[in-house]
């Protein structure tokens, strides 16, 4: 019975995904050579799938962990620099010459997978030592993970402007051998939503699993789940290490949507999108322990940042408002303190949407609210 | 069965546990009581290899060294701890907390088995089921911390404190169960702040003393010792 239900939601949830990618593809064959659709939409889902990514990833830490790690974007560098480094050697060999065909398609999933491992062994190395801190030391030492690799990177030999030129150190990365064009953005805009829809799904089976489970009650205890059998330290490295993949992988999105990597965009002090606080902005907001809310928060909180930086409203503002809108920073740390004053739970709480179960939910939250009406005029009546 | 020989703990400079021994044999209830900072619960935590015991201690069950075994490997070897506090996964539901106790457990017909076990000691964990083990009464997490620890059907039961913060019409339900559980054939060893319950329902105990043991034997013996009674009985 219960067997029965879980094999109907992944039929159901295949179905509903081929459709929409379908019609997806669709939308993208009509519409794909026109302006705003190519020079904003595309870039704008590119930037989301990235993101989504990477509060996904680092809400498992974060949520259902429960371990405070602020380094997050360090393990996206490594994925970015990794795929963009892997590809311009490919092109350096002549594996592929233009940026078309099979290969060259197989060639950028090599390179995220890439990403993803590179990352998740740095993960591993790091988490190591690293989880056997709590709390704020725990946070310490990521945060300095996050500085200390865009200096390691900075500091390469091989990660010059020019890529893979010798004793070129520099900051930026002006060749990435991915970069699509805005073009390209839009005809491998697939990749990403394919490699999305792969790595959220990954995601939600592992913390519906026996692991999640687990996960979850060293959140909750960690004496307790010691005493019941769990290996606590190696749960907290495995997690860790899953999350790191998934932050690689972002980071080949990211590689893949941009044509030059600098090291500063995930740098701690970057004010832009791609900041490891950022990234805990997005996973509180959404809600500790809901890949849903992670998800919708990602997108959320793009759509703010996109505002802050391009709105045409910013401008129309009185000065003295419109000078707060320089430092998106202040913008997301007020975010930040509303949410955990008026919502500490997040949008979500820890909520999972599923289309098997979404007409029972439905249900029970109409119940629920009927009820909280109920019992308001009932002690208003007292009253 | 359980067998502590020369037990030392340090927390860093401080010497928390000199030397304990003791024994507790198949089928018995042991207390061990003392005052606060006696070190009972770390002697318990020690025993279940959370805290590391100095070099030269023995921990062994049914001869097996417990010193050399992981934490989380402890269990499989059927000793089972129940924590102070009611340490229960407050985010997760009844019965997902008595499915953690049997993590270990790869069949789902012993996982099943354990279920049935803990619902009749507890059947007020039963009607409880599908709620937020952080929702019950503080009587009611402490059965399920308990109920947790049975799950693996385990041949020796640690309890620490399990009367801590209980009203006292909860302490006599809790202390009933723990009887009761004892009648059924399960060892326990039982460390107790409340001297009264814990001599009124084991064969034996000890005596714990700022790390020392500084009395045993029979609990019927103890409790009518007058030095227990002054310090521990109020008499």
């Amino acid at each position: 019975m219960k067997n029965n239900k879980t094999a109907q939601g992944i039929l159901l949830n295949t179905i509903v995904i081929v459709v929409l990618f379908a019609l997806f593809q669709a939308l993208t064959a009509a519409f794909g050579g026109a302006g705003s659709f190519k020079l904003v939409l595309v870039p704008s889902l590119w930037q989301c799938c990235y993101l989504i990514l990477l509060a996904a990833s680092l809400n498992l830490v974060l949520g259902f962990l429960g371990q405070l790690s602020l380094g997050h974007c360090g393990f996206m560098a490594i994925g970015a620099y990794t795929a963009a480094l892997l590809s311009l050697a490919c092109e350096r060999a002549g594996v592929f010459t233009d940026k078309s065909g099979a290969v060259y398609i197989l060639i950028i999933f090599a390179c995220i997978l890439a990403a993803g491992l590179l990352a998740a062994v740095t993960g591993l190395l790091v988490g190591i030592p690293a989880l056997r801190l709590k709390g704020d030391y725990l946070a310490i030492i990521t945060l300095g993970f996050g500085m200390i690799i865009v200096n390691v990177i900075n500091n390469l030999p091989f990660c010059g402007q020019d890529g893979l030129a010798q004793g070129s150190a520099a900051a930026s990365l002006y060749k990435t051998g991915l970069g699509f064009g805005s073009k390209a953005k839009v005809t491998y805009l697939w990749i990403a939503l394919l490699v999305t829809v792969l790595c959220v799904t990954l995601m939600f089976m592992f913390v519906r699993s026996k692991y999640g489970r687990a996960i979850r009650a060293i959140r909750d205890d960690e004496i307790a789940a010691s005493a019941s059998g769990i290996n606590v330290s190696s749960y907290k490295v495995l997690t860790f290490t899953y999350s790191a993949f998934f932050a690689g992988v972002a980071g080949a999105l990211y590689a893949c949507a941009t044509s030059s990597l600098s090291t500063a965009s995930f740098a701690f002090t970057n004010a832009g999108i791609l900041n490891s606080t950022f990234v805990v902005v997005m996973v509180v907001l959404g809600g500790m322990g809901s890949l849903t809310g992670s998800i919708v928060a990602a997108v959320i909180m793009f759509f703010v940042n996109y505002q802050i930086a391009n709105g045409s409203w910013v401008a129309a503002l009185p000065p003295f408002l419109n000078g707060v809108f320089k430092y998106p920073m202040l913008v997301y740390a007020v975010v930040l303190i509303v949410v955990i004053i008026f919502r500490p739970r997040g949008i979500f709480g820890t909520y999972e949407f599923s289309l098997i179960n979404l007409a029972g939910d439905i249900r029970r939250a109409r119940v629920r609210r009927a009820e909280a009406k109920a019992e308001r005029k009932e002690a208003k009546a007292h009253a | 069965m359980l067998e502590i020989k020369d037990l030392n703990v340090f927390y860093g400079a401080i010497h928390a546990l000199k030397g304990i021994s003791l024994t507790v044999e198949e089928g018995e209830l042991v207390s061990l009581i003392g005052a606060n900072g006696a070190g009972k619960t770390t002697t318990l935590h020690a025993i279940s290899g959370l805290i590391p015991s100095a070099p030269g201690s023995v921990v062994s069950l049914d001869g097996a060294d417990l010193r050399k075994t992981p934490a989380n490997k402890i269990i499989s070897m059927g000793l089972a701890h129940v924590p102070e506090g009611r340490h229960v996964f407050a985010r997760m539901t009844v019965e997902e907390n008595l499915r953690m106790g049997a993590y270990i457990l790869r069949d789902q017909k012993q996982i099943a088995s354990g279920l049935e076990l803990v619902y009749t000691h507890f059947p007020r964990l039963k009607e409880r089921r599908r709620q937020l083990a952080g929702t019950l009464s503080g009587g009611e997490q402490q059965m399920l911390a308990t109920g947790r620890a049975l799950m693996t059907e385990p041949k020796i039961l640690l309890m620490d404190e399990p009367s801590m913060g209980l009203s006292p019409l909860l302490v006599k339900e809790i202390f009933a169960i723990i009887e009761t559980l004892h009648k059924s054939g399960i060892t326990i060893l039982l460390v107790e702040q409340n001297a009264k319950m814990a001599l009124a329902v084991a064969d034996r105990a000890y005596v714990l003393e700022t790390g020392k043991i500084s009395m045993s034997g029979s609990a019927k013996e103890l409790a009518e010792d007058d030095r227990v009674r002054k310090a521990y009985l109020g008499a």
